[in-house]
């Protein structure tokens, strides 16, 4: 809401300057964006032009001596309509112009040029108020202004104008008047009388004038004929006003009808009265009906819109535009003063759809009916003065509205107690007389009557909210509440597997859980729907991921065309998902990783083992010791390497998965590994137990197996175990081989054993006995031991 | 006799001086004082000797080997500490070469400040609580008093999935369940942190970004608590010269509403 001081002062006397009252506004709670005089220029002056010649250098411009009351300098101006005589104005030298232009004196094609002759646009009057020959040349004074003055105060266009944004529940602050009533507030002063006063003749419009409302959704709707108006230009301070709060300026009638929605708030619609078929009926739109608007574009409409009906077919698109029928027009008589209140919902749903309008913007913060019979009659009022109108008696009238104060109850106590105040009883009700509220005091408690003008207050707490505001609230004292002392809680587990991440060199990341819908079926088997966005802002990130690693294979894709190739990225996060209808959403755990890890000269490329290593790491950390294994029991997603990936399973229950991603998917090689850590957290996990270091020596012995490639280390680790009995104490692969002196597809992997008991030292006999029984064992199945 | 052993100790004491390497010392350690050694052979003639020169030469042959002995040893040590210089020197290395670095990982900078906010919340008696983040429109809006059509809807464009599910807008989503939760209606003392989602996207806002929701239940609370609180939780994050300052403003959920304004490292006033 863009406020026009010049406009405001019309309601309330207050002599503070622009940055001050925006500044003490704001403390109240309306904030501004900027506060600037509506012509943003210094040093203009007017001048005349007395001697005109055309430059001797140039085809267009023009040398002229300008008389600016003290004195009369040469100036070269480049403007068509520059001629001798002319009332100008002129930027003097040491002048800035909007956009920090700042004039100079100087040479222009060898010619002295001491300031420059300026065009309304130079003025930094916004564009869409330009008239075709303010863009064409110089602004023309008209031949009477003196000579010297100040062209801006001249003009009227001397104002201050604050472009405030208001929070939603402030629309009574979307007019003038509500903003006098909240400076008043502010600075203890007191709001004036509206004009309203105007003859009206004997006729009434009730005797050839209906109003018809088919709809719960017109509260109030109000229309007044005027006839015999004079189309013109508004006059200057209206089409200043208009402009200095960002509309522009039309003819009078037009003029006014805004002038009022900007005083009073009220939206208003002037009908060319000689294009209705005598009478106005609102209703909801038939679905798919037809209306063409103010702006000549034709609406398609739905059953959710209001409109405005001459009886047979739509005219107005209710609360948000008029339609092109039966607007004002050069030739208009006779008009229809239309001033409603229609359901806040229900524009904003149809303005959302077609279009917002100032008007729109009012109807959706909701609008005090008061207003709406004030706007008629200050219409009357303002046609009277500036369009010679004739007003005709009566008012056609349907009003279901309460105009009555809203009265609510507090106690002195309750508002001290919710801002931790202490404000004595007469500066609280010096507050409410200050807002305009009207009360009376019973003992503890005040009976407040607040008047319709802000309905945003409804309850105690809203009265609570005004003291604070215009009291102050910088001066409550802030404490630490009194409450009992304890310990807080939050998530350890997550935290510590974070951490646990990071000790293991992994850097977090923070990714968009939002990801293109082909990617987010990506990288699982499982069965669910994808959820996707009903109104995606790009096709990019139009569905919730299910996996996490779309997210982080974005991140590694982003660091890779930047050349960054070691990287090694953790995250913890959400992943989402419907299934039979409901959603659901898992915090889950990825890791990616590709390049090298660590840094030097004897590094090594990421492998699978580094991730199925992380892996085991926060397993064994979170309790899982013992009670995981990797292997493949479902369909691998196809994202992955068909050989090179595993799934991780935990007591018997797949909770992941870990390995490579395919060639086809990442040229290098990516490895990645994903944990639902719901799934995984709700597992039973081991028990710590202490174990003592035997006091007896213990035995290693190496042995060698040749098995089939397919063969897994982990069957033949099992085996051994099984054969070798609890005095095996100890089982590691020290080498897996392939290549010369072993057949083609098999593997000779390299165990050493270490054998021991807590009671005694083990013989030599012993061992080789379980070894030969291990040796035999392996032998019955397939296996054969190098020597 | 006596000129015999003077003239070992001047001989042995020579060589052993000018000796070249390792080898030759013990050559000449066999060759003086070894079991066949001359300085031996001057002991076992000694039977010949009188009673009274025997003690005197006796005496004079054990000076001598003493001396000899530790000349040799000082030999050896100096050969074996050339040898183990030598050694090393093959060994010299280049130790501007790069190390070799396990990397440490890093926590991401949000997190590192939420968990920041958490540790004062909890030492403050708090609990952290997380709520869903795919969130319906009734405890996203509607139970924080934003029914359909209320214009304050419009601060929060929204990521729907359905009419009635979307992506939460605002931690607030975990006020409403929160209270729901508290059947027994004791005092609540929670923080929430967490992702929200809006659909806007330009220089200046991500689409996805994070808040964190206070929330105290209790008889007896004022604004002046909540100053307070809020004073602390500044201080701590922005330094203990930051400012506060509460500006009115409007939230449907709450009433009376404020925005917080603090000092920044520039000491303007900027918006929370």
């Amino acid at each position: 809401m863009k406020l026009s001081t010049n406009f405001v002062k019309d309601y309330i006397d207050i002599d503070v300057d622009l940055k001050t009252l925006a500044e003490d506004m704001t403390k109240a709670g309306n904030e501004y964006d900027s506060a600037e005089k509506f012509i943003n220029a210094t040093n203009l002056v007017v001048g005349e032009v007395m001697e005109c010649e055309m430059h001797p250098d140039s085809d267009h411009l023009h040398v002229c001596k300008v008389n600016v009351g003290k004195e009369t300098l040469q100036i070269v101006c480049g403007a068509p309509n520059v001629r001798k005589g002319l009332k100008v104005i002129v930027a003097l030298p040491g002048a800035v112009l909007p956009g920090d232009f700042r004039i100079k004196a100087g040479v222009i094609r060898g010619i002295e040029s001491n300031g420059m002759l300026c065009s309304i646009a130079e003025l930094g009057l916004d564009s869409k108020f330009l008239k075709p020959e303010d863009k064409e040349g110089i602004h023309e004074l008209p031949i009477e202004t003196p000579v010297g003055e100040d062209p801006i105060k001249l003009m009227g266009m001397e104002d201050g104008v604050i472009d405030f944004e208001l929070t939603a529940n402030r629309g009574d602050l979307l007019s003038v008047l509500g903003m006098a009533y909240e400076i008043g507030a502010i600075y203890d002063k007191k709001v004036k009388e509206v004009e309203l006063s105007h003859s009206e003749s004997n006729e009434n419009i009730n005797n050839n004038f209906k109003v018809e409302v088919n709809t719960e959704n017109c509260s109030i709707f109000l229309a007044k004929k005027v006839e015999n108006v004079v189309i013109k230009e508004s006059p200057e301070f209206i089409k200043n006003r208009l402009m200095a709060s960002g509309i522009r300026p039309i003819n009078n009638v037009v003029d006014i009808s805004n002038y009022v929605m900007l005083e009073l708030g009220q939206p208003l619609h002037y009908y060319d009265a000689d294009t209705l078929n005598g009478m106005l009926e609102v209703r909801m739109a038939n679905e798919g009906e037809k209306l063409t608007t103010l702006d000549d574009i034709e609406r398609t409409l739905s059953t959710e819109d209001i409109v405005i009906s001459d009886g047979n077919k739509a005219i107005g698109l209710a609360g948000v535009m008029g339609g092109l029928e039966t607007e004002i027009t050069e030739n208009t008589k006779n008009i229809i003063i239309e001033s409603a209140i229609f359901d806040s919902v229900k524009i904003r749903k149809t303005s959302k759809e077609i279009l917002r309008s100032e008007a729109s913007t009012r109807f959706e913060k909701g609008l005090d009916a008061n207003r709406t019979y004030m706007a008629i009659e200050r219409s009357c009022n303002l046609l009277e003065k500036y369009a010679d109108a004739k007003i005709v008696g009566g008012l056609v009238k349907y009003d279901t509205t309460n105009l009555e104060d809203t009265k609510i109850d507090i106690t002195f106590e309750k508002i001290n107690k919710v801002l931790g105040l202490k404000i004595e009883k007469e500066d609280i009700l010096y507050v409410f007389r200050k807002l305009g509220f009207t009360y009376e005091v019973e003992n503890e408690v005040v009976h407040v009557s607040v008047p319709k003008r802000r309905i945003d207050i409804e309850i105690a707490e809203d009265l609570i909210e005004e003291v604070g505001r215009i009291y102050g609230v910088d001066n409550i004292e802030g404490r630490l509440p009194a409450l009992p002392l304890k310990e807080g809680s939050y998530n350890k587990t997550i935290r510590n597997i974070r951490n646990k991440m990071i000790d293991l060199g992994l850097n977090e990341t923070l990714s968009y859980i939002l990801v293109n819908d082909k990617e987010a079926v990506k990288y699982s088997t499982d069965i669910f729907e994808a959820i996707k966005l009903l109104d995606p802002m790009t096709e990019e990130r139009n569905t919730l991921r299910y996996s996490m690693i779309p997210s982080l294979v974005k991140i590694y894709e982003y660091n890779k065309a930047r050349n960054q190739k070691d990287v090694s990225i953790f995250e913890i996060g959400k992943g989402f998902y419907k299934k039979d209808d409901k959603f659901g959403e898992n915090t889950k755990l990825c890791v990616l990783m590709t390049g090298e890890r660590n840094s030097g000269l004897n590094t090594k490329q990421v492998d699978f083992y580094d991730i199925k290593g992380i892996t085991e790491e926060i397993l064994d950390y979170l309790g899982y010791n013992g009670r995981y294994s990797f292997m493949i029991k479902n369909l691998l997603p196809k994202e992955f390497h068909p050989y090179q990936t595993a799934e991780i399973n935990v007591n018997n229950d797949i909770v992941g998965i870990v390995g490579k991603l395919h060639p086809e998917v990442q040229k290098d090689n990516v490895y990645v590994l994903e944990i639902n850590l719901d799934k995984l957290l709700e597992k039973k996990t081991g028990k710590m137990k202490y174990k003592e270091i035997s006091k007896f020596p213990s035995v290693k012995k190496d042995l060698a197996v040749i098995v089939e490639k397919d063969v897994t280390s982990e069957e033949i680790a099992k085996q051994i175990k099984k054969l070798a009995g609890n005095l095996l104490i100890g089982s590691k692969i020290f080498d897996v081989y392939t290549g010369t002196g072993i057949a083609e597809n098999k593997k000779s992997i390299a165990y050493s054993l270490e054998f021991g008991t807590q009671e005694r030292t083990l013989t030599d006999e012993e061992i080789n006995t379980i070894l030969e029984k291990i040796i035999e064992g392996l032998e019955k199945q397939g296996a054969e031991i190098r020597k | 006799m006596k000129e015999q052993i003077e003239g070992i100790r001047k001989n042995a004491t020579e060589e052993i001086l000018n000796v070249k390497d390792a080898k030759e010392l013990n050559d000449l350690k066999v060759k003086y004082l070894g079991k066949k050694g001359e300085l031996t052979a001057v002991l076992r003639g000694m039977g010949g000797l009188s009673a009274e020169e025997r003690p005197v030469i006796g005496s004079l042959v054990n000076v001598v080997r003493d001396e000899l002995e530790k000349l040799i040893e000082e030999k050896e040590n100096a050969f074996r500490t050339a040898e183990m210089e030598e050694k090393l020197a093959k060994e010299k290395i280049d130790i501007t070469l790069p190390s070799n670095k396990i990397k440490r990982g890093s926590k991401h900078p949000l997190n590192r400040i939420i968990e920041e906010v958490e540790d004062l919340f909890v030492s403050m008696g708090y609990d952290v609580v997380d709520g869903p983040e795919l969130e319906t429109d009734e405890y996203c809006f509607e139970r924080l008093n934003l029914p359909q059509g209320h214009p304050a809807r419009d601060m929060q464009d929204s990521f729907y999935v359905t009419p009635e599910y979307l992506l939460r807008t605002q931690t607030s989503a975990v006020q409403a369940h929160v209270m729901m939760e508290n059947e027994e209606k004791s005092p609540v003392r929670v923080i929430c942190p967490g992702k929200v989602y809006r659909r806007d996207d330009d220089a200046t806002h991500s689409h996805q970004f994070a808040q964190v929701e206070g929330l105290v239940i209790d008889k007896d609370i004022s604004l002046a608590d909540l100053k307070g609180t809020l004073e602390v939780f500044m201080k701590k994050m922005l330094g203990e010269k930051t400012q506060l300052r509460f500006r009115p403003s409007y939230f449907p959920f709450t009433e009376p509403s404020y925005e917080v304004d603090v000092t920044c490292f520039k000491c303007q006033r900027k918006r929370m």
